[in-house]
Parts: structure tokens; sequence; C-alpha cells
């Protein structure tokens, strides 16, 4: 039979039978050799391999590489693997806000910052502002392409044009905020030597009287290196160290140091103790020991007057002042010279007599060398006024050709009608900006600038200190860093910043200290001030009885408005991110706008109330405002934050009112504060959009449980609410009853302990649990109508003048509800308390939510039909539903309607969709991610590898996550010391038992004095419950 | 003492022979429509659609539409579901309870108030589609089969309790209602002709009339008498235990089963009441609902509106005596906090109102009783609202606390409940015959009563 096997043939060669295709048929690569010489042997193979490998390595590890054009996945990138995150160190720089941070970086796409634990500076801790920061990376709203009036235009035209355009002007003066970036300075520097021209360097929150009285008092015209950590008494005076001034991050890490205590048998039970004299209240103002109010216009008579008690009790030269009445004044002078070397006081106010006073002092207190440390001064707040104020003069007298603007002085200088009048003068105006702002709209051109995380850069927040930033994505739109723009405008390194900052490192940061790819990898290097150490103990120089003159000339009187930057939207750079405009400020926890902020007196003096609009006008500017009252306000101030009333930011960002035009310059500094306002109202019935409305504790010790320090050295347990359940063997604590057999935890069990006493509601964690968890924005409306989404909010209570234990009477009940005139202040950070006997697991009717085997309160999204007994149940309110869509939904214009906002959404974590209840996870996912790392070496998770999104970032390391059935994890060691000490459980007494502790509030604070009411001091407590009736829960 | 009893008046006045009973009922069935009843149905009609358009809205938006926040889960929402489950208590307690005491003053409204019975639990089941986030799987929530897993409910969790004695007391209601019902669909398929002679055949189940029926129809009355009589106090009592079982200060209360179920006889004898005055003025029936009837549910409505005032009073005495602070708190919130208000409207409309029927003349005042049904209701409404806000609204840590101002889509959909139920109520009226002939028949006259001419025996 014919043989009908089909036959294949290679190629037509073979069909062909060419001779050198049959000698070579039976091997596999038709080629002589690999490398020119000996063909390739069996037993190259492991060399070959190895140089394949190191080749490999060696090409990856050049970062200097550049990735020009995104790649397409045919070809993977080596190092990105579809599902598995990488971090690359970077720096986040807004105004006094610097962090060092790492971004985590899904499939090629930025998705989450966390803080760079290597940074000496932070520490690993990083600001809301930081965390919001990279869902401004996917803003759609900034410009896509550079814009010539209101075209578009290429690049290559642009800089043809500008270049041209440059060349032709004698002047050049490019304005900027501070810039931290020592190689940011050099281009600028390099250009204005090429152009001829000058930079201009302001701030929207001057610090230029700190340098200049520095100047005069200690010959050192700088900022100085604050060490908080190594005062034991802290003096702050309308200054919010803790949330916006020099280096917040960093000064919260250090108070936290000082407020750290342990109720070990040899633990620290000191503290420092810290005072506040401030208008508005601040975060800073609501974690001081003692907190007094002060007008903007007492402040220097405050610093004259604590001049003269210091002087007079260390044998100084008193000068003469009026006397204010501001209390605990005389307790802070006392307790300032007893910690002589260990004290320090500051101030943000921009006056230089009352930066002179605030020098004097400490120069009296011996701080200098000590807690105030010149020789590693910072770098932010360069600005300085009168500069600004002499080139507004000169822009306007057509001194210059050309001004470049690196920022948004049109919206963020008091002066900006003079510089918009200015602009028109210059033949050249451009504006390096990401989006057609302020001042963009009246330059010519707009040189679209890049996102920080699409830019090659550094920062030097302290002498000594510096911080990279690299690429984490390619550039999303058709934009160039400010830096590319300006090399290549003025021709220097051919426009590649990239090349011109490891030039610069290697040449002049480096030193040989550190590689540049260490450095890269690390994202910092930290050689420390060659000079630290020496001239450190300076001696003041400076006049007193001339600045307590010129204060003594300062007029005070009717109503003063006092400006401020806050926590979440600072000079308003970052006004555009929906995130942040969510964020509630912390003390007032007002979202989506800015306030008045009155006294309850000067409300009802002024007769205005919340809800009302007033309008503000001194000196004939005004502004209309909703009324807010804040407990602690100093009388007869109104207080207005900065940073709002944009009116080009974007859809989030044109929020608010604008109050930068409120601003004067005052003996040739600005000043944030005026008096002689006229407050009229305007309207009312408003709702502002508030996280929380209600003040006070009500007198529960089970919620908010606090102590002093004194009472604390004398028993550990100062402060704790026990309550006992009366059962037939007596009186018991509520856990050892039970109706439920309980979850067996085998493996793991996930807690936190969470230190009310070194929480500063800096609202980091907030905005970070958001970024990680994909938490929606619901805006102003919505939050109106109590329905944010936040996963965990950060619960503020002040304190009340009543009698907590009435609460047998409606009067009683409804004084307690009215917060102190003065009022200290608590903050609690709340989330789901991931509870044992969850109230929440046993109503609902699908087992939508379950307890894990690791103790989580497990929340499971696919399953729930949203009937909201849940929340109901929940004794926190933790349990947020989702309302409405909120993703592709117009009506919810925020990143999650878009495309390009839809990139920051983390992988790992589902969106919600509308009808079902979501809540704190403790970050499942994390753990997960942590316990398979782990798995995959064969081995237990280590204590500190599994972070979640809100203990991982926090500044002052107030939260502790951790596995409680791990005796070596951090969470454990601490219950062990503080389980019979300061731990305890919110509403311990309904008996859910959660995976959540707290550590008690122990202010520094002498018990005359203390606001909170001591009902349940341990001599108390036994006496309190003996006569206790029985308590049916179940 | 001497005590003389009574004489008992009349059930069914106006010398009724057993003809004139099934002419005056059957009337309203096989006549054209009267102008009133096209009137009224037409604005339930009404009602109803501009409900459903924001029934149709709740769907499709989602629960924003209510004023509801992350503080206050439950509102309007559950406040209905309640008040119309409550409401629907009265068909049962007529139809069993007073079956099994042989109130025989019961024959005359106990068809009406069955069939409020299974509009208002349709009206309350509404709301729990309704208040359900993902209601298009509200199917989760029955014990079905499944292959996602395969999942079962959870037993512990009172909903799931709540779906059971629900749909039970539905199922019962309804069977009991249709039973009932037979031997008058007999009698009207026996008078109508053509297609109506057919649908009733069909209802009428075969219905002869024989002795052998009447004895099995006692028979299953009974019976399901008994099943129901439970029932009354069950669901109620499983409602109650949405609240009283959970942690929440103001619903951790072990009195309010017997407290819901006292209130859920108020309320729904308040609304037979409205009811029944209505018809028998529209399809003039003043002959078989009469004064009497009227004095009687009044009894009722005075005697559970003072139960009810106890358990608001036992309540505060509780939470005052209980020591535990969130438990003081939340009752001294009810009467003085922001939502005092509700709590006013509550004791005035539920204690206070009904005490006028204490006295006789007012007792038997059609106008008086009309307008303190509707106030009890109105009560009724503000007793679940007060038991479900004002313990939400400010419960365990204050930093929560939160006020609830209801929208457009909570009102709507009150609105829509209210459309479907007369929409309901009417056809019903006009297809059905709102007064069992049959049971009053039983109950009209005994023989010696008997007049000169012979009884016409027509069916």
């Amino acid at each position: 039979m014919e043989n009908t096997k089909k036959r294949y043939w290679k190629g037509i060669e073979e069909l062909k039978n060419d001779i050198n295709v049959v000698k070579n048929a039976d091997r596999e690569f038709n080629i002589d050799n690999m490398e020119g010489g000996e063909p390739t042997h069996r037993r190259d193979f492991l060399k070959v391999l190895g140089f394949g490998m190191a080749a490999v390595t060696l090409a990856s590890c050049d970062v200097g590489a550049p990735v020009r054009k995104t790649i397409p996945y045919l070809n993977k990138p080596l190092d990105v693997e579809p599902g598995i995150a990488n971090y690359y160190a970077s720096t986040f720089v807004d105004g006094s806000d610097v962090c060092s941070v790492l971004v985590k970086t899904r499939e090629g796409r930025p998705v989450k910052i966390e803080g760079n634990k290597l940074s000496g500076i932070t520490g690993g801790g990083t600001s809301a502002r930081a965390q919001a920061s990279v869902l401004s990376l996917y803003d759609n709203e900034k410009l896509k392409t550079p814009v010539k009036g209101e075209k578009a235009i290429d690049w290559k035209s642009l800089d043809k044009e500008i270049k041209a355009a440059l060349a032709k002007s004698k002047n050049v003066a490019i304005v900027s905020n501070t810039i931290a970036s020592p190689t940011s300075k050099a281009a600028i520097a390099e250009f204005t030597t090429k152009y001829a021209g000058k930079h201009i360097v302001y701030d929207a929150s001057s610090m230029s009287a700190i340098r200049e009285a520095n100047a005069t008092s200690f010959g050192a015209a700088v900022i100085p290196g604050y060490r908080f950590d190594k005062a034991e008494v802290i003096v702050g005076i309308n200054c919010d160290f803790l949330g916006t001034w020099v280096s917040p991050v960093e000064f919260s890490k250090q108070w936290a140091k000082t407020r750290r205590l342990s109720s070990a048998k040899d633990g620290k039970r000191s503290m420092s103790r810290h005072y506040q004299f401030e208008t508005g209240m601040t975060i800073t103002g609501a974690a001081a020991d003692y907190r007094s109010s002060v007008k903007p216009s007492q402040e220097g008579l405050l610093l004259a007057n604590l001049y003269n008690m210091v002087a007079s009790k260390m044998g100084g030269t008193p000068v003469p002042a009026s006397k204010v009445e501001v209390a605990y004044l005389d307790k802070c002078a006392k307790d300032l010279v007893a910690a002589k070397g260990k004290a320090i006081v500051v101030s943000a106010t921009n006056n230089v007599a009352i930066q002179t006073l605030v020098n004097a002092i400490n120069g009296l207190l011996g701080s200098v060398g000590n807690t105030i440390d010149f020789s590693t001064p910072y770098m932010v707040g360069q600005g300085s006024d009168s500069e600004m104020s002499r080139f507004i003069t000169d822009l306007n007298g057509g001194v210059y050709d050309a001004v470049i603007f690196m920022s948004n002085p049109i919206y963020e200088h008091p002066e900006y009608a003079k510089i918009a009048q200015g602009i028109k003068k210059a033949k050249l105006s451009i504006s390096l900006s990401d989006r057609v702002n302020e001042t963009a709209t009246l330059c010519q051109y707009t040189a679209a600038t890049s996102h920080y995380l699409e830019n090659w850069g550094d920062a030097e927040v302290k002498k000594g200190y510096f911080s990279l930033m690299q690429p984490t994505i390619t550039n999303i739109y058709d934009t160039r860093q400010a830096e590319a723009s300006l090399l290549t405008w003025a021709d220097i390194s051919g426009g590649d910043y990239q090349q011109y900052l490891k030039n610069n490192w290697n040449s002049s940061i480096l030193n040989g200290g550190k590689s540049w790819v260490q450095s890269l990898h690390d994202g910092i290097f930290e050689a420390g001030s060659t000079s630290e150490g020496a001239n450190n103990a300076l001696a003041f120089t400076g006049n007193v009885a001339s600045a307590v003159a010129s204060i003594n000339s300062i007029k005070s009187g009717g109503i003063e408005l006092h400006t401020f930057e806050n926590i979440t939207i600072g000079s308003g750079s970052q006004a555009n991110n929906p995130w942040l405009q969510e964020t509630p400020d912390p003390i007032s926890k007002v979202t989506w706008e800015n306030t008045a902020a009155v006294s309850q007196k000067t409300a009802n003096d002024l007769e205005i109330a919340q809800g009302d609009i007033i309008k503000i006008s001194v000196q004939g500017s005004e502004i209309e405002l909703p009324v807010m009252v804040q407990p602690g306000q100093a009388n007869d101030t109104i207080s207005v934050a900065l940073g709002y009333g944009r009116t080009a930011a974007g859809k989030a960002g044109n929020v608010g009112v604008n109050v930068y035009p409120m601003i004067s310059t005052v003996n040739g500094n600005l000043s944030y504060w005026k008096t002689g306002v006229k407050v009229e109202k305007t309207n009312s019935g408003y709702t502002l959009a508030q996280t929380q409305t209600h003040e006070t504790v009500m007198g529960r010790q089970a919620v908010v449980q606090e102590s002093i320090l004194s009472e604390y050295v004398k028993n550990v347990k100062a402060g704790r609410f026990e309550p006992k359940i009366a059962t037939s063997e007596g009186p018991v604590r509520p856990y050892s009853i039970s109706l439920w057999n309980g979850h067996d935890k085998k493996n793991h069990s996930w807690g936190m302990v969470i230190d009310l006493n070194t929480c500063t509601g800096c609202s980091n964690c907030l905005v970070s649990c958001q970024s990680e968890n994909n938490v929606s924005v619901v805006g102003k409306k919505e939050v109106a109508r109590a329905r944010e989404m936040h996963w965990i909010r950060l619960d503020r209570y002040y304190s009340s003048d009543a009698d907590i234990t009435d609460t047998w009477s409606v009067g009683g009940l409804s004084e307690m509800e009215k917060a102190s005139e003065s009022p200290e202040v608590v903050i609690q950070p709340m989330m789901c308390q991931h509870c044992s006997n969850a109230p929440c697991e046993t109503v609902c009717p699908v087992l939508a939510t379950t307890h894990s085997s690791e103790g989580l309160n497990q929340m499971t999204y696919n399953r729930c039909v949203g009937t909201r007994y849940c929340a109901n149940n929940c004794p926190y309110k933790v349990r947020r539903f989702n309302w409405w869509k909120y993703f592709e939904n117009d009506d919810f214009d925020f990143h999650m309607n878009n495309e390009l906002g839809r990139m920051v959404l983390n992988p790992d974590v589902t969106v919600r969709s509308r009808g079902v209840i979501e809540k704190c996870s403790m970050c499942v996912q994390r753990i997960q991610l942590g316990k398979l790392e782990a798995k995959k070496e064969r081995r237990r998770p280590v204590d500190g590898e599994i972070e979640t999104a809100c203990s991982q970032s926090c500044p002052t390391g107030a939260i502790t996550f951790g596995d409680m059935l791990d005796p070596e994890s951090r969470v454990s060691k601490m219950l062990e010391v503080e389980r019979e000490g300061r731990a305890f459980h919110v509403l311990e007494e309904i008996n859910v038992q959660p995976q959540l502790n707290y550590l008690t509030k122990i202010r520094n604070k002498d018990k005359a004095d203390a606001k909170w009411q001591f009902v349940h001091t341990d001599e108390d407590n036994a006496g309190a419950h003996k006569d206790e009736e029985p308590k049916a829960h179940s | 003492m001497e005590v003389v009893s009574p004489i008992r008046e009349k059930l069914i006045t106006g010398n009724k022979s057993y003809h004139d009973v099934t002419v005056d009922i059957c009337r309203h069935v096989e006549d054209k429509p009267t102008k009133e009843w096209k009137i009224a149905f037409g604005i339930s009609l009404l009602v109803l659609a501009y409900g459903s358009f924001w029934l149709g809205k709740t769907w499709w938006d989602g629960l924003g539409v209510w004023g509801l926040n992350k503080t206050v889960g439950w509102a309007w929402d559950i406040t209905n579901f309640v008040w119309w489950v409550g409401i629907g208590h009265a068909g049962t307690l007529i139809s069993a309870i007073l079956l099994l005491f042989r109130q025989k003053w019961r024959t005359s409204i106990n068809r009406a108030a069955e069939a409020m019975t299974i509009f208002a639990v349709l009206c309350a089941a509404s709301f729990i589609l309704m208040h359900m986030g993902r209601p298009w799987l509200a199917y989760w929530a029955l014990p079905l089969p499944n292959t996602f897993g395969s999942l079962w409910v959870n037993f512990n969790s009172p909903l799931v309790w709540d779906v059971f004695a629900i749909s039970t007391y539905f199922s019962v209601s309804c069977l009991f209602w249709f039973i009932g019902m037979v031997p008058d669909l007999a009698t009207i398929r026996d008078r109508a002709t053509g297609v109506r002679k057919s649908i009733y055949g069909a209802l009428s189940l075969g219905w002869t009339g024989g002795a052998r029926s009447w004895e099995r129809y006692e028979d299953v009355s009974l019976i399901l008498a008994g099943l129901s009589t439970p029932l009354v106090l069950s669901v109620h009592t499983i409602v109650s235990f949405d609240f009283a079982t959970s942690v929440i200060p103001g619903w951790h209360t072990t009195i309010f089963p017997p407290y819901f179920v006292a209130g859920a006889i108020f309320s729904g004898f308040a609304m037979v009441q409205n009811l029944m005055l209505f018809t028998r003025v529209v399809f003039k029936l003043q002959d078989y609902i009469t004064i009497e009837h009227i004095g009687l549910m009044n009894k009722i409505i005075l005697v559970t509106g003072s139960i009810v005032g106890v358990a608001y009073i036992t309540e505060f005495f509780i939470a005052a005596y209980s020591g535990v602070q969130y438990e003081r708190y939340a009752f001294f919130n009810r009467a003085t906090g922001p939502l005092w208000w509700s709590y006013a409207m509550m004791m005035s409309c539920n204690v206070l109102s009904p005490q006028v029927f204490w006295f006789k003349k007012l007792r038997e005042n059609i106008v008086v009783s009309f307008v303190i049904a509707v106030i009890v209701n109105i009560g009724m409404w503000f007793e679940r609202f007060v038991i479900i806000v004002t313990s939400l609204h400010r419960d365990y840590l204050p930093s929560s606390w939160a006020y609830f101002t209801p929208r457009m889509g909570d009102i709507g959909d009150y609105i829509f409940s209210f459309g479907f139920f007369f929409t309901l109520f009417f056809l019903f009226t006009k297809f059905l015959p709102v007064i069992n002939m049959a049971e009053i028949k039983a109950v009209m006259r005994s023989s010696s009563e008997m007049k000169e001419e012979p009884e016409k025996v027509t069916a």
C-alpha cells in the first residue's frame, strides 16, 4: 500500500535537500558558534548562565538608565511582577512638610506612600498631605501639555520661543517658594547666572522674621534645628509645631519621645511639660498639658512678661512692659527656669520683635546649644518678605523683562493685585506649574510641570540631611519637571536634570560618603552637618529693650482676625486633592471649607451662632465665612484657615474663602493677624460639613480614660475605669462571665495598642487608610449628612465644666454637653475594634460579617445585602454603608469618576459597590501578604514585618500593630506591661472584648489645674463599685 | 351586691332577614362601582403612582435618597415596617383569638380585618425589601440550598427570625382569610352569571353548602384559629427581638416582647376602626357594623393604649434603676433630647388620647372614634420612630452622635406603602364580600325572636 503519511519539512531548504541543512539536521541551532570563537560547550552552560545573570543584574542596577518609553508587557520589564509591589524611595515636599517616603508601585503605577524608616528626620512617619500626594499624581485637571496663552503648544516650539525671548531679556526674575532642594537651587543659580537673573523666594506662611531675629540675636540668619526631644519644658506660643510649623513630622516624633510612658517596673514615668499659648485651637494646643488662649495682639506682651518673669528669677534685667493676664504664665515661667538648659520656647509669629524676645528667653534659659541647635539649621522657610516686596516694586517699575513663576503668588501673596499688574509689564512671563493656576492665567506661557512622583529631585530639609526623589512612573501627560525646563532654556546639561542631579550629588553632596546607587535605594543621605557640635552655644546679642518697645507699640482692641495654615490643606497648593479636602480638621472636624472660628463668648457678644454666615471686613477688604464656635478660641478673635478659596485649583479645590488678601505687611514682614475687624451677620441656617458634631464625652469614663502624671507615678492604673458586674459570687470583671464560647485563635491574634498620650491627631493615619483601602470620597453634601466613609476617625472630646456625676438631672446632662471655655482635649483614634464578641456578627442575617481564626472581624462585601443591622448594633459606630455608588458616578465627580483617578486604587482591595457595609479590616490584605511571604520562607512572620496602613506611617508611633500570640511582638510586650497599667478597652463593660487596646492619656499637670474629673482614681474605685447595681449585659 | 347582667345588644340591627344580608353584602360586588368607590380608588392609584416613582428611585439610585447616616442606620424604613406589621396584628387577633373566645361580635369585622392584615403585612414586607442595600439579593436571607459554597443563613440573627415569623404569619393569614371566604364566594357564585360565575366558581372550590362541608369548614376554622393564636404573640415578639437582642441602649430591653404585642394590637385595632368606619359609610353597612362594635373596639384600644403607657413608664423606671449610664442617658435623651418632640407625640397620641374612651358617650361617637383611631396610628408610628431613631442617634460614643432628618425618599416610600395598601383594600372591597355573610347569619337572631313571617331562605 502506498505510504499516505504526510511529510513536514522544517523549511524549503530541507525539501530541496540543501547540503548544509542535511549536515546540521540534528543540531538545534543552525549557527556555527555563538561567540564567534569556540562553539558553546555543554560544560560552559553554567559559565554563560552566570555571566548572563551578572550582566542582567548589573544592567538593572544601573537605575541611571532612564526608561523613556512605556514598555508593553509583551516584553515584561524585569522588576515588574504583576501582583507584586515595588517600592521606590522618594521625597514629598510641600512647604514645611518634607517627608522621606517609600512609594509603593503596582504594575508600574504608584498607589501608596509609606514612610521611609531610614530617614533620621521623620523616622518613617509621614504627614496627611504626604499620604494624599499620590492622588494628586492622578489629577486629571492637570495640564496635559504646555500652553501658550490658552492654546496648547509643543515643547519644541515653546523652548524655541522662550529661549529667543530670554536671549533678548535683560533682567530675569525667578519667583518661587522656599526650595529645599540643593540641586534645584544649583540649577536656578546657573540659570540666573546665564540670564543675569534673580531668584526671589517668598513663603505663603513666612518665617522671614525668625531668620532676621536670629541674625541679630545670634548672628546666624537661619532657622535653627529644634530639639523638642531634649526638652523637659516646651512652650509654644502661636506655634503649631506638631501640625504645620518648620518640620512638623520630625517635631511630632521628638515631642512623642518625651511623652511616652511605661508601666513596667523600671519604666519611664517622666514626661515633658508642654505649655501652649495660642489664639485658635490647634492640635499642638490640644496636645499640650497647659493651654491658654491669647489674642494675637497680646502675644508680644505675653512674651515680654514671660521674659521679665524668667529674667527676674535668673538674675537678668527686666524690661518695662505692661502686665497681661494669661492663665498659667507664672507657672510656665517657674517651670522654664527650673528646667534650665532643658527648656524650649518657640513662636511662629512672623514678627522680629516677638522672635527677638523668644530668642532672649531661650538665651536666658540656655536653650541654645541644647534644645536649639544652630549647627543643623532647617532649609525650609527661606523666603524673605523684604526681598519679595522689593521684587513687587521692581516688577511694577518695569525692571524685569522676564519673570518665571515656580509658585503661585497671585493666589497666596497678599500683594497679588500689584503682582498681577506687574506681570503685564514684563515682556516674557512664564509659569512653571502643573495646572493653569491663578498665576499661570496671567502668564504668557505655562510650562506644564510633572508631579514629584514623575520627577528626579532632592531635598535638604535640615542641613546635612539629604533626601532623594526619583520617578516612579513615566510622565502621565506631556509634562516636564520645572528644573528640566530651566536647564533646557539655559542650555545646561542638555536639559537632562537626572544627569545634572547625579553629577551634583556625586560632586558636592555625597563626597564619597555613600554611593549614588545606595543613596537612591535608601532615598536618603544623612551626613549630618559638618559643623555639628561646634558653634553651638551662641550667646544672645539681641536688643530686648527695643523689641519690647516695638511690642508696646502693637495696637490691640476690637475683634482680631487671625489666619493660620491648617494641617490638611496647608498653603493650598494641594487644594485639588479630594482626600485632603475630606479629611476633617482634627479639632473643628470641618471638611471641605474654612470657617470663621470664634469663641462662645465672642459669638454671644456679636450675636452670631454656628450656622450663620458673617461678613468680616477690615481695611477695605471683606470676606464672608460660616461661623464655627470653637472652644478654646481666644475671646474677641476670629481664626480663619489659609489655603482655601482657590479659583483655579480644580473641581475639588475651589472651595472655601481665600484669606491671603487679609494679610498685611507690618515692619517689613507679613503679619498674619489684623485688629479692628468688623463683623456683620449676613445669613443663617448654614450647615457645616462636620464629621463630629458633639463636643464632649458626656462623662463616659469607659470611653476615654485619663489621668495626670503625679497620679500615674503613684499608681500606674491611675485614671483607669474598671467596671464590675455583680454576680452571686460578688462583683467581677466583665470578661469573666460570658454567654459566648469565644473564638479559637490558634495561630495569630492580631491586635493593636493605641497610645492616647502620643496621638496628636495629625490625621496621617486617616489619609493613609483611605489610600490603602480605596475608601470613597463622598463630598461636602454627604459629609454634612454624616455619611463620610473613613474607616478610621479621630474622635475629639473637649472637657466640660459640668459635674460629670450629675447624670440624674436634665440640667446636668445638658450642661455636660457644653465644652469648657478653655477645654482640655483628648483625641482618640477610633476604628473597628475587632471585637471577639462582636455584636455585628450575631445580627447579620446572611453571615456577611464573621470572625476569623486570627481575631479579625471580617467583612465579606460579596455576601452583604445591606440591612445595616451590623452598623446599628456596633457600639463604636465604625461601620460605613455605601449609600450610593461612589465610583463612575457623575454625582460623585472625584477621582473614582475618571480613568486616571482610578489608577490610584489599590488593586489588593475591592472597591465596594453600592448597598454594602464596609469597615476597617486591619489591612487584612497586608496581613495576608506578610503571612504568605513568611510561609514561602518557611518561618513565622516577624513582628514589624506586617504593618497596617495607619501604624506604618504614624509620626509619633502612637499606633502599634502586631500579633498578640507572639510573645516577642511589641504589642504583646506592651500589653504585658500595661495590662495592669494603662491599657484599657473602650466600653469594657459591654464585654465585646476588642482586639484593640488603648493606653490612658496622662497629662503632666498639677491636680489642681486638671479639668478632667477624677472620679475614678484608684482610691475612689474601691468605693465607687461597692454598692453598684447589677448590670444586665449580655 | 346585686348584679344585673345587661341584656346583650343585638349584634345586627335593622331587622335584617337572611336574604337582606346576602343582598346587602353582595350588592357592592355585583353592582357597577359607586362614585365614592371610584373617587377613593382613583386617589389610591394616584398615591401609588407617586410612591412608585420614589420606590423606583430608591432602588435605582440607592438608599442615599433617604435621610439615614453613619449613626442612624434605620429610621423611617424600619419604623414603617414595624408599624405596618403592628397594624397587621388586629386581623389575626380578631379572627383567631376572638373566635376561640366565642366573641360573636367579631363576625362583622373579621373579614375586612383579615384583609387589612394581609395588605399591611405586604406593605411591611415591601419595607424589608426596600431597606436592603442590595434588594435584588433579598433571597439570600432565606435558607435555600445554593451553590455559593454552600452558604447558609445566620440563625443567630433576629432578622432571619423575622423572615420566618413574617412569612409564617402571612401564609397562615392568607389561608385563614381565604378559607373563611369560601362559603361567601359560593354565595356570590350562585348569584352570578357568565365569566364572573366561572371565576367565583373556581375560587369557591366547589362549595356545596352541605352539612358535611359546613362541619369541616367549622373544624378548619377552629384548627386555623388554634394555629394562628400563638402567631399573634410571636410575630411582634420576634420583631421586637430585632431591638431587644442588640446592645444599643434603648433597644436592649426585655420588656419589648409584651410591649410590642400590646402596641401592635393597639395600632391594629385603630386601623381596623378607621377602615370599618369608612366602609360602613361607603357601603351603607351601618346595620352590620354597629355602634356596639365601635364601642367594643374602642374598649380594646383603651386597654392596649394603657398597657403601652405602662410599658413606657416602666422603661423609664428600669433605665433609672439599672444604674447603667448609657441606658439612663438613652431615656433622658428620649424625653428631653433633640428629638423630644417625637417622644411628646408618642406619649400624647398613644397614652393620653385613648383616655377619652372612658366615657361611653365619646366611645360611641363615630367622629371621635375615627379621629382618635387616626391619632393612635400616628402615635404608634412615632413610638417606633422614637425607639429606633432616638436610641440610635445618641448611643455609646458621643463622637458619633448625629441627628436624623428625613429626605424626600423617606417620605415618598412611605407614601408608596399607603398607595399600595389602599389600592389593594379598595380592590378587595369591590370584588370580595367585605363582611362574612355566612357567619353573620349565624349570629343574627335566635329562632325565639323570629318575626311572624317565615324566613326567606335564599343564599
